[in-house]
């Protein structure tokens, strides 16, 4: 074995489990869910000396301060990447590598947001349309009316282009998350409480192709709906797991990168073609091990190019490789995809990255509702901000004992 | 009281790297920079070399002739002046002297824009600049 090390592991999570929840703040959820994660570890507050935080409780750029104030800590180490949906990628790896270095021994990452309350159109709509300070990149790409999809059926279109990619195969990924969606019952009372469309039932190739075209070439269903939520994740060092109540999910490797418009650039590629070889080669595995995909799914097409990325298969082969239904848990010949019904079918209140550290947690401990059986390898890749232009990547490899 | 009427984001200044990017469109012109010492093509517009060190970087005029490299149609977006154009083309520019600029294809069938189109610069002139667009060449 290579490099591979076992200094830290991931011994407490918690999704909080509605998806419609009125009358409660980002913070609320981050503080209950930190609650019942430290509690499912049998740990406590006082416990806790690294603080990882996305400022998603609404103090903005001084969550670190804020956030151990609320939770009432004394935190040695503070982390306030903030990167989008993928910062809880982000805090996994830095938490690692803080742990590794002696710098803490538990460390809390939490997530909370109320975007379905406060209606903001994460997926579908225009997001954002001018707000903020000026900038440079604001003041060229502003005024063209480019929505959050349509970013993402940039790359989808060029993928289409570039190598022969269709609608029919994107749309196996929705259809893929669906199916695992109406195993997890706080997925299906999600989709009846979003009203999901076509119903909180399966979907199949034709109703994603016959739903309304949002942004050409993605439909409806091909797009993340819009909950609110959130959820915790507590990681422990090795000294700690042994005196923790659950199977630890140790974190095997990590790999953090950015990805922006270039000249000549390729849009099809995304950071996770940087990020990846560090997080597998830390790891010591290869693609073909994992048994476990948790990747980020905003849109159909973010998943295609993360799998291609993620060297499951080849750059452009993508479309054949998710055919027929293989990504399904109970399907042979390529890992389980987001069999928590991911974004595109059971949660996504704006930063998803964390519920993919969740799942993959409840596979390699037997928990998911759509079980793996001994499941020993998983990848969590989580992709912020916006892949048809900037964005950030970070993969996680994670595997129990 | 009566409501500002909403129209498309505009670029704000005070913003120093963008601003005679934006000055330059008033007289229909499309400029980009070039690195004085590497020669390199600075895109989108700011102080430094992104291919070496140097600040020293020149405004060129840019023939406005490029190629589609991805685009989508835009069929549902809530924000009242962008619902009015629906369907519309958000398109990546290619431009010919090596930049890649986020623009709009319009004057034309939203449903005829393809990937490695040929285009041109169409400016829309609005509340004191003027905006690039593309149209087919
Ligand atoms: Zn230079």
């Amino acid at each position: 074995m290579p490099t591979q090390t076992r200094d830290a592991a991931i011994v407490g999570i918690y999704e909080y489990p509605l998806r419609k929840a009125p009358g409660v703040t980002p913070l609320q959820i981050k503080a209950e869910s930190a609650a019942k994660a430290l509690e499912e570890a049998g740990l406590t507050w006082t416990d806790v000396d690294a603080i990882y935080d996305a400022g998603d409780g609404g103090a903005g750029g001084m969550s670190g301060l804020s956030i151990a104030e609320y939770f009432n800590i004394k935190p040695n180490v503070i982390d306030t990447t903030a990167v989008g949906g993928s910062s809880y990628e982000f805090h996994a790896a830095h938490a690692k590598r803080d742990i590794a270095a002696g710098k803490a021994k538990v460390a809390l990452l939490t997530y909370g947001s109320i975007a379905h309350s406060q209606q903001f159109n994460i997926g579908t709509g225009g997001r954002g349309m001018g707000g903020g300070p000026a900038s440079p990149v604001g003041n060229m790409e502003m005024s063209w009316g480019m929505t959050l999809i349509a970013n993402y059926a940039l790359v989808a279109r060029r993928h289409m282009h570039q190598y022969g990619t269709t609608s029919e195969q994107l749309a196996e990924i929705s259809v893929t998350t669906r199916f695992h969606a109406v195993r997890n019952p706080e997925a299906k009372q999600a989709m009846e409480d979003l009203e999901l469309l076509p119903g909180a039932r399966e979907i199949t190739i034709e109703d994603v192709m016959t739903s309304r075209m949002i942004a050409d070439p993605l439909h409806l269903l091909e797009s993340c709906i819009i909950s609110d939520g959130g959820g915790a994740v507590v990681i422990a060092s090795a000294d700690v797991v042994s005196d923790t109540k659950k199977t630890p999910v140790w974190i095997l490797g990590t790999g953090e990168a950015t990805k922006y418009p270039e000249a000549g650039g390729d849009i099809t590629t995304s950071a996770a073609a940087q990020s990846a070889p560090s997080a597998f080669g830390e790891a010591g595995v290869t693609p073909g091990e994992i048994e476990i995909a948790m990747i980020y799914d905003s849109f159909t097409i973010t998943v295609l190019t993360l799998l291609e990325d993620l060297a499951f298969c080849k750059k452009g082969e993508g479309g054949s490789y998710v055919e027929g239904g293989k990504l399904r848990f109970d399907q042979a010949g390529a890992p389980a995809l987001n069999t928590d019904g991911g974004g595109l079918s059971s949660n996504h209140p704006g930063m998803r990255g964390l519920f993919l550290l969740t799942e993959a947690t409840r596979q390699l401990r037997g928990e998911s509702t759509s079980q793996v059986p001994n499941a020993k390898l998983a990848v969590a890749h989580g992709n912020g901000g916006m892949l048809g232009a900037r964005h950030s990547g970070s993969t996680i490899i994670l595997g129990r004992d | 009281m009566a409501k500002p009427k909403m129209d498309i984001p505009l670029p704000r200044f005070p913003e120093p790297d963008t601003e005679p990017f934006w000055e330059a469109t008033k007289g229909h012109e499309l400029k980009y920079q070039v690195c004085d010492d590497c020669g390199g093509v600075v895109w989108h517009p700011r102080r430094h070399c992104t291919h070496c060190t140097s600040l020293n970087l020149s405004w060129k005029t840019s023939k406005g002739e490029g190629t589609v490299y991805t685009y989508s149609i835009v069929r549902q977006n809530y924000y009242p002046p962008f619902r009015e154009r629906i369907p519309y083309v958000v398109a990546w520019i290619d431009l010919d002297e090596g930049f890649r600029m986020l623009s709009n294809v319009v004057g034309v069938d939203a449903e005829s824009v393809s990937v490695g189109q040929r285009v041109r610069v169409q400016w829309e002139d609005k509340d004191g600049l003027s905006l690039p667009m593309f149209t087919p060449a």
